[in-house]
């Protein structure tokens, strides 16, 4: 054992970073940086001009330095061996190129939304953090009412978790992955503590956030050592070699994928490690849980995906019953618990805990088609479940926003355009044909059930069916119900939330109704490592 | 001085954080639980760059400690805000959000 002399010095040479691969993310990191600058430097009036355009112009600035590189050379998505990324450490392939542009086209959403100041006004976002505040009703924050300029660290802050987001899906090593994970939590868990109005819910949702957030990362950081135990290295091709064909004990590799597997499924709010997930999307400004809702999810199937698929497909026979009772029991929570929620943002949160189970079916058929399929289905839930938290949004009382179900009822007399796209998510999020919802569904289970998971896809459609009743509840409370007589006023949204909803809901159209080029791109290739 | 007996130890030191985690009410106790189990996992990484006869392990160590470092910066500004509004950092008070 001599570590010291574990290697000549001239084994350190200088990184090959292929630079146009990660200029999308560059770009995002660039950008959070001098957005902490320019918070700073800029006086109060002008920080939330200079923050809008400087992050709408950089998410749209990756995305189109990703569409150059995604266009530009074909033999660089297929040959990803030989043309390694950032020494490896990067995998930046097919699926990660597709994983990237669904976070930024999310992303640029979720910056509209977030950017708002015509709903809220002065913006959805408190300046001092820790100021104080009535649990449920009306704050009395003078100072924030005579300042109608708005808090702008968010900004900064949603690119960071962005760029985190992005890593995470290419990360090509375990310990990437960790970094790329916390990278992306720790903005999230700030972000949350914002709201404006309903101060100590927000803090309440931050802190429980971070606090299990925290454990569950601790869990996934001891799986990593635990898998750097077993291969003697943490990246995921390693470990797939470790693993087949060796006489290393198996306690080490299971013991690891279980620890990481609980850490992944926790950021995907899937199953019984979803116990954060009502409570931080009720308590977050209603902005930053789209967000959450839409690229989290994105990133951490995606991550948990590259991880399945890469590291661990040839010991698929042994891990599978485990994450198939997984996917049962985070699709039940999910039906079950979402019949008896009184609050729409929970109602919501419990819906993605069922979708994630939806997804996990998906994304355990190690096949192309399981894996095309789970990235449509991310595309599409994702645009749905933002817009959807856009219409929230808009639904007010005097006290900010009347997300009790009660205060929906009539809504359709009040507002039937705002109704009806609403209704319209929700019969997304349902899975009714000429909705991408269904077109996502049915991909998934098609997908398992080629790939032999004939009862699970069974679980998934009773599943889908009981959960249906509830976003059904949701359209017969807001059409058939009297609208009560101090209930809530419909906001007139300004330019940022409407494109939001907009796009979201052309999106959640078109993918239903011409799913064929979205599918195509999703399917452009598999994994490689 | 077998490695193995490093890997104990550390697992042990999880375990206790884990526990501690689930049975301590105070914020800030909570946090340094986690914390524990952070520093456990590093123990664990250098036992193992140990046994591997490289310095993977470790450097992986220093990356724990700078995310470490930078989820105490966040973590305490969270529970600061939430201690200035409720005068109290205990767990068990921030209730409003159930079922």
């Amino acid at each position: 054992m001599d570590l010291a002399q574990g290697g000549p010095a001239t084994a350190l040479g200088v990184p090959s970073i292929d630079v146009a691969a990660v200029l999308p993310l560059l770009i995002i990191f660039t950008a959070g940086a001098v957005g902490v600058l320019l918070e700073a430097a800029l006086p109060r009036q002008q920080r939330w001009p200079a923050q809008v355009a400087l992050s709408l112009a950089s998410v749209v600035g990756a995305g189109v330095a990703l569409a150059f590189y995604a266009t530009g050379d074909f033999e660089r998505l297929t040959t990803f061996r030989a043309e390694e990324a950032s020494s490896g450490a990067l995998a930046v392939d097919a699926p990660a190129l597709f994983l990237w542009g669904t976070l930024l086209a999310l992303g640029l959403l979720a910056l509209l939304l977030i950017a708002d100041r015509s709903v809220e006004p002065g913006g959805a976002f408190v300046s001092r953090a820790a100021l104080r505040g009535n649990a449920g009703g009306t704050d009395t924050l003078t100072t924030e009412k005579t300042f109608t300029g708005m808090q702008t660290e968010v900004f900064p802050l949603t690119l960071f978790a962005l760029g985190g987001m992005m890593t995470f899906c290419a990360a090509n090593d375990l310990l990437t992955m960790f970094i790329a994970l916390e990278v992306l939590s720790l903005p999230l868990y700030l972000m949350c503590g914002l709201a404006r109005r309903r101060r100590l819910i927000s803090q309440e949702a931050a802190v429980k956030y971070f606090l299990l957030g925290a454990f569950a990362s601790a869990f996934f950081l001891y799986g990593v050592a635990m898998l750097y135990g077993y291969a003697g290295s943490v990246h995921l091709a390693d470990i797939a070699n470790a693993a087949s064909g060796t006489d290393r004990s198996d306690t080490l590799l299971f013991a690891g994928f279980g620890l990481l597997a609980i850490g992944l499924l926790f950021k995907g709010s899937v199953g019984p490690f979803h116990t954060w997930t009502p409570d931080v999307y009720q308590g977050a400004p209603t902005p930053v849980t789209g967000f959450m809702a839409a690229c989290t999810k994105v990133a951490a199937f995606g991550g948990l995906i590259r991880v399945l698929t890469v590291s661990f497909e040839s010991t698929s026979w042994e891990w599978r019953g485990v994450l198939t009772a997984v996917a049962i029991v985070s699709m039940a929570i999910g039906a079950i618990l979402g019949l008896t929620q009184r609050d729409v943002k929970r109602m919501i949160a419990y819906s993605s805990v069922a979708h994630a189970g939806f997804l996990l079916v998906g994304a355990m058929a190690l096949t192309e088609d399981g894996l095309s399929a789970t990235l449509f289905y991310l595309l599409a839930y994702g645009f749905t479940t933002l817009a959807a938290f856009g219409v929230i949004s808009l639904v007010r009382d005097s006290s900010g926003e009347a997300t009790d179900l009660s205060a929906w009822a009539g809504l359709a007399k009040r507002s039937p355009l705002v109704a009806a796209v609403f209704t319209f998510l929700l019969l997304a999020l349902a899975g009714i044909p000429l909705t991408s919802g269904f077109v996502g569904k049915f991909a998934v289970f098609e997908a398992a059930l080629s790939d032999g998971m004939a009862p699970l896809v069974v679980v998934a459609l009773v599943a889908s069916a009981v959960a249906a009743f509830f976003y059904l509840r949701v359209v017969v409370l807001m059409y058939f119900s009297e609208p009560a007589p101090d209930g809530p006023a419909v906001t007139v949204p300004g330019a940022f939330t409407t494109t939001a909803i907009a796009v979201g809901t052309i999106a959640t159209l078109v993918l239903g109704v011409l799913p064929t080029f979205a599918l195509d791109w999703a399917s452009a290739g598999g994994f490689t490592f | 001085m077998t490695p193995t007996y490093y890997l104990l130890l550390s697992a042990l030191l999880f375990t206790i954080g884990v526990v501690g985690v689930l049975v301590r009410r105070n914020a800030i106790v909570v946090f340094m639980c986690i914390e524990l189990m952070l520093n456990a996992v590093n123990l664990t990484l250098v036992t193992f760059a140990r046994i591997n006869g490289e310095l993977d392990g470790q450097v992986m160590a220093f990356f724990v400690m700078v995310v470490a470092a930078a989820e105490v910066v966040v973590g305490l500004a969270i529970i600061m805000s939430i201690f200035k509004a409720r005068r109290s950092a205990s767990v068990d008070d921030t209730n409003l959000l159930k079922y």
